[in-house]
């Protein structure tokens, strides 16, 4: 798990294996440098294929910038877990932090890209979800 | 209904002793359909559960309601973790401590409310709420214990021809036909223990 420090969006990514999650990531900062916070999770607490809560709200709280964090994810427990998450946040939080409906490595690529040139969450979500739709 | 602390902690151990006995199971029903973690899943779950006895029994019934699903909803993994989990978090909330069955009606009318909002999913779609829903209507029309289980348990057989619409046996479409969904058979599991723990305390 990587971060920097930035005021740009902050990216989470959020994979059932925890080598695509690293593998995606290390795109993500070949790709746009240090320009953006970053981290990523995967697997369950038991290490198997899967995602967890904590793993994701440890996530957030690394990749955490003022302008909020957006988070990318492959399947469907991916999904629901970070949503869990994000309504586990504390209040002033929990509405500067969204899920992505995109796929998880071109999609944080592309928030990623979008996010370094200072662009606003809603913008970076738009970008990771209209480059494939 | 009242519940004292001995029938707080037999109904943990229930509920817990049905995941892990199943476990082998629903792993297999979702080997056919899903991704093959659920039984495991929810054991791994349920074995945290337990971890928190006795303590966890010493809590009002809302308070260890909301304790389980808050332990299902960290340590299950899966998406069946904030599902079932939510369904308890939400069934504490709105819970009184002492319920009567017209408090119960609705306390699980809530929580599958709340269920349906986290999966944005409703009965139909070969999920656990196809198993909630008609066991909640059964409960709500006055059934009894035995009538609760049987609706249970025919509910997770009647998703056994239902096309896959969430999750990821909806990845499977039409091949998602012909298997029972695991979600909706430890959901009936679930219901048959904690009756079965609440009606042997009655009866003892």
């Amino acid at each position: 798990m990587s971060s920097s420090n930035s005021g740009n969006v902050g990216i989470v990514i959020v994979s059932h294996s925890p080598k695509i999650a690293e593998g995606a990531a290390d795109m993500v900062r070949q790709m746009v440098g240090n320009a953006v916070p970053l981290a990523w999770t995967g697997g369950d607490i038991d290490g198997g294929l899967g995602t967890n809560v904590a793993g994701i709200l440890e996530a957030i709280a690394e990749a955490w910038s003022p302008a909020g964090v957006a988070i990318l994810v492959d399947l469907g427990g991916a999904e629901t877990n970070s949503e869990m998450a994000v309504e586990m946040l504390p209040e002033d939080r929990r509405a500067r932090v969204v899920v992505c409906n995109a796929p998880v490595v071109e999609g944080a690529v592309i928030a990623a890209t979008e996010s370094s040139g200072g662009s606003s969450l809603a913008a970076v979500k738009r970008s990771a979800e209209e480059f494939y739709a | 209904m009242s519940l004292d602390r001995d029938i707080r902690e037999k109904l943990v151990r229930a509920l817990a002793g049905s995941m892990i006995e199943h476990a082998d199971e629903l792993t297999g029903l979702d080997q056919a359909i899903g991704d093959g973690d659920h039984g495991l899943n929810m054991k791994r779950g349920f074995e945290a559960v337990l971890a928190a006895l006795p303590g966890l029994a010493d809590k009002p019934l809302p308070e260890m309601l909301k304790t389980i699903g808050m332990t299902l909803v960290m340590k299950v993994g899966g998406a069946s973790g904030p599902l079932v989990g939510t369904f308890f978090m939400e069934l504490g909330k709105a819970l009184p401590e002492e319920a009567s069955r017209a408090d119960f009606v609705a306390a699980t009318d809530k929580a599958i409310t709340a269920v349906k909002a986290r999966g944005r999913s409703d009965a139909g779609q070969k999920t656990l709420l196809d198993v909630l829903v008609p066991v909640q209507a059964v409960l709500a029309e006055g059934g009894d214990a035995r009538a609760i289980v049987a609706e249970a348990m025919g509910a997770a057989d009647r998703t056994i021809p239902m096309l896959a619409i969430r999750g990821r046996a909806s990845f499977l479409g039409e091949r998602s036909i012909g298997h029972m969904d695991p979600g909706s058979r430890s959901a009936a599991l679930l219901i048959g223990a904690a009756i079965a723990a609440l009606v042997s305390e009655a009866n003892s």
